[in-house]
């Protein structure tokens, strides 16, 4: 089956950005894959406006403490009280971070900066540290590997995350040079346990302050001459990565994640090898590793179009960009996130979320194919997350009343007013007979697909504006619309 | 409900012809019967770390005491198995299990370089992983992936909630999750569902595996929901979650479902204040729970074939905290109940209290030689495949 330039289209829409948007959705036809990159690169090329949810509570309590060991004076029930309003802060960040996927021009940086934070994966209840975390990665999506290496492992987030204001000179903590080799640059089995131990001891002394500043001590960094990667020397923390990047397979293993992220989960070796030597060559500029990507003929191919489970951030962002919507509850965005496994700053671990078929069990699919109904029919939730004891921290009633909270959602459902006349819009010029076709050929990717004769049956056909809307619904409640 | 239900109608007077059984469904005309003698694993998972130390308390033991000034439970108070240990009050079930044989306590149970934070220790359990490994399946979802290889219906593994857990996720197969096989069955049970399923032609494999799923789902669903109704348990169980839980477990259990391990949660335990009250509430529903549980299966002649664990993703610290409770810690007591065990009782050494780890209990039992004592002397499965390595047999099975 020949692939037709709008199917080539809505690819690069799904995977260099959220998926394509009601408004421009009906010009996919005839512009090529190259302008369109190009506008993908334009509407991304401004700095970033950082997004600041703390709450004046949080910024008050913390700015009147000069240094970390001050924190341990606060009382127990200030320390709560800051951790309780950092969980509410982190869910506006969220919210806020879900409504640029949804809405921003910059759906390239957007994009790339949703993989960054999957790869720099952080889990800590500090709205401060993640949401300036957040901005290293928005502001460095698509600029230099190395310099984004840099700025995030100098982030407090990710230091706190790692343990490393443990790691002192007399106590060395190995936790934070693992994971910065293991997760970050060389992967598995390119190193060794020794390796490690003097990665460590050259990024001790690296901590940080409560305002956020990377802050090196030089009383705790252990001076000494240590023997990294073959190379012997008096290595710093900053040494040390540097050393990270001339590894060529730090190029290999970012560009291989890059791969299975961005074109298909099964790697072509050959493909990725080709991309892995000019990132090499280039610096690692991940912009130029991208175009290589998206103007490649092979990007195209049937085999990597329709062929990725979409992630459940991936398929929340994505119905909103084709269906504009007003949410009644803006937080069920949150349940639906955490019901399908997936809810923004709460990795599993540091490895980031698996992803692929990872997504996907009973209870998962089930949910996902109800999903557009309840969203557009407010249709009832009847299914509760479970609880997560570090989010809690210990806290009973808070827990309770998250469960209430929960059981509220349950009754009114996800429901949301979806603006249906910009969505019949887009197919204004169709003729009744090519409707359909038309309809599954804008919402889904995959060669995979319900029989007309079938979905007939299920469409409402008593008005032009039921049959789009039912068609619509009944396409994204299909295994083939959870693919892009 | 995709389809309203005028539509349902209209759609259900044109569709007939076109509803025949689908495939996945003929499977389940042949009768499955489920051997005598049918081995059976009930996890039950203490969310949020609970306390071993005031679980399976050292009377004897001054260290544990003096650490603990108020929080501490008096001799007097616990439910003494022997001089040395006694149970938490509210176990009061427990002890008659100990008293009759069928409840075994693993002192000291871990592993090496723990993690403090909740989700990493509980995926550390759950993946049956080291510490250092970040593995995204879990134990019981890779003896899944062994048992059900071809099969075409995951329910050799069911977790009783609404949402799958880590540990029941394999490679290949994935088990079921559901809080009701009611619930569950009208929930998959429409009819546009089971249309597209029965439509879909294989294709390109990640479509065919999202509908191979689904597929799945639906006939497990059905079959679940038909087992549930063969043999329900008639014995009374607490209104409770875990109660509720523990009688649908019950209820399968008779039935001739083919499902090897029940998987359910208890929390939360993570009793950083407060501690006796919380403990004690969720101690109660367990006893309870228990209590009708093990007394249902010796009335139906099933208690021998049924072997039940407790596990928690770290115990808590020595030292009681200032808020009348206790914070993260590491190695912790796991409870065995069983009427076919062979070690019971207090089977290891409890803690020492004057050897710790930074204020910490040390380990002396890896989790992972439980799992591979259940996986191979329980299940017969292949232990050292699912867990990457061989560990040894404990004796108590």
């Amino acid at each position: 089956m020949p692939v037709s330039n709008r199917l080539k289209n809505q690819h690069l829409l799904w995977r260099a950005a959220f998926g394509p948007m009601a408004e421009n959705i009906a010009d996919l036809d005839n512009i090529s894959q190259k302008t369109l990159w190009h506008t993908l690169i334009k509407t991304s090329a401004d700095k970033p406006q950082a997004i600041n949810v703390a709450s004046n509570l949080f910024d008050g309590m913390v700015k009147n403490i000069d240094d970390l060991s001050q924190f341990s004076k606060l009382t127990q029930d200030q320390k709560k009280q800051l951790q309780v309003q950092s969980r509410e802060d982190l869910k506006n960040l969220n919210l806020r971070w879900m409504y640029e996927m949804i809405n921003s021009k910059a759906q390239f940086r957007e994009k790339m900066s949703f993989f960054w934070n999957g790869h720099f994966a952080c889990r800590i209840i500090n709205i401060f540290y993640q949401q300036q975390l957040l901005d290293v990665v928005r502001n460095n999506a698509f600029g230099n590997f190395g310099e984004l290496l840099r700025q995030v492992s100098k982030s407090p987030a990710m230091l706190q995350f790692l343990n490393n204001q443990q790691n002192k000179k007399q106590h060395p903590n190995e936790n934070f040079a693992r994971e910065v080799m293991e997760l970050f640059t060389l992967g598995r089995g390119n190193y060794t346990e020794q390796d490690i131990k003097e990665g460590a001891r050259a990024f001790t002394g690296w901590t940080y302050n409560l305002q956020g500043d990377f802050v090196f001590k030089d009383a705790q960094h252990d001076n000494g001459v240590k023997t990294f990667l073959g190379k012997t020397g008096n290595f710093t923390g900053d040494d040390i990565i540097t050393i990270l990047l001339e590894q060529k397979q730090t190029a290999i293993f970012i560009t291989k994640k890059i791969y299975r992220f961005f074109v298909n989960d099964t790697v072509d070796d050959e493909k990725a090898g080709w991309l892995a030597d000019r990132f090499f060559q280039n610096n690692y500029d991940i912009q130029k590793l991208m175009e290589d990507i998206f103007t490649a003929s092979w990007f195209y191919d049937e085999q990597n179009i329709g062929t990725k489970i979409k992630s459940p951030v991936e398929l929340l962002v994505g119905i909103r960009r084709l269906l504009p919507m007003e949410l009644a509850n803006d937080d069920a965005q949150l349940l639906f996130q955490k019901l399908l496994g997936q809810v923004l700053f709460y990795p599993p671990n540091v490895a980031g979320w698996p992803g692929g078929k990872n997504w996907i069990d009973s209870s998962t699919l089930m949910l996902r194919l109800r999903l557009p109904q309840i969203i557009t029919d407010n249709e009832v939730v009847n299914i509760v997350p479970k609880t997560d004891d570090d989010a809690m921290m210990g806290q009973m009633m808070e827990e309770r009343m998250d469960q209430i909270k929960n059981n509220e959602y349950a009754a009114k459902g996800g429901s949301a007013i979806v603006n249906w006349n910009v969505v019949t819009n887009i197919f204004k010029n169709i003729k009744k007979e090519y409707l359909l076709p038309q309809i599954a050929a804008e919402v889904l990717q995959t060669e995979s697909r319900v029989s007309d004769s079938l979905l007939t049956k299920y469409i409402d056909n008593q008005s032009r504006e039921e049959y789009i809307k039912t068609t619509i619904v009944n396409l994204m409640s299909t295994p083939e619309y959870q693919l892009c | 409900m995709v389809i309203k239900r005028r539509e349902f109608l209209q759609v259900g007077a044109l569709a007939t012809a076109s509803l025949m059984l689908p495939k996945f469904l003929k499977a389940f005309e042949r009768p499955m019967m489920v051997p005598q003698g049918n081995k059976v694993v009930v996890v039950i998972q203490f969310s949020g770390g609970n306390d071993g130390l005031n679980t399976v308390i050292p009377v004897q033991d001054d260290i544990y005491y003096t650490s603990r000034p108020q929080l501490g439970i008096a001799k007097t108070n616990a439910l003494l198995l022997t001089d040395d240990v006694g149970l938490n009050p509210a176990l009061i079930n427990f002890k008659e299990l100990f008293d009759n044989g069928s409840l075994g306590i693993l002192n000291n149970v871990g592993y090496p370089n723990p993690d403090r934070s909740h989700f990493r220790s509980m995926d550390i359990w759950q993946s049956g992983s080291s510490s250092s490994d970040y593995v995204s399946t879990g134990w019981i979802g890779r003896y899944l992936d062994a048992q059900c290889n071809g099969c075409n219906k995951p329910t050799q593994a069911m977790e009783i909630d609404d949402i799958l857990s880590l540990a029941l996720k394999g490679e290949n197969s994935k088990g079921l999750a559901f809080k009701d096989p009611r619930r569950l069955y009208s929930s998959s049970n429409e009819k546009y569902f089971k249309d597209i399923n029965a439509d879909h032609h294989d294709g390109e494999a990640t479509a065919d595996y999202l509908y191979k799923t689904m597929s799945e789902t639906l006939s497990s669903a059905d079959y679940i929901f038909q087992q549930s109704k063969l043999h329900p348990t008639s014995e009374p169980y607490p209104s409770t979650e875990l109660g509720k839980d523990l009688k649908t477990i019950a209820s399968l259990i008779y039935s001739e479902i083919n499902t090897k391990v029940y998987y359910v949660s208890l929390g939360s335990f993570d009793t950083h204040v407060n501690q006796d009250n919380q403990q004690k509430k969720l101690f109660t529903e367990l006893n309870d729970a228990i209590k009708a549980f093990t007394s249902d299966l010796k009335k139906n002649n099933r208690f021998d074939d049924v072997l039940l664990f407790t596990f928690s993703e770290f115990g808590r610290r020595v030292t009681q905290n200032a808020s009348g409770g206790t914070d993260h810690g590491t190695a912790n007591n796991m409870f065995l109940i069983s009427g076919g065990l062979k070690e019971k009782g207090i089977i290891n050494p409890m803690p020492d209290l004057s050897d710790l780890q930074d204020g910490d209990l040390k380990y002396k039992v890896d989790f992972k030689n439980v799992y591979a004592t259940i996986l191979n002397k329980w299940l017969g499965a292949d232990d050292k495949t699912i867990l990457g390595s061989q560990f040894d047999y404990l004796n108590f099975i």
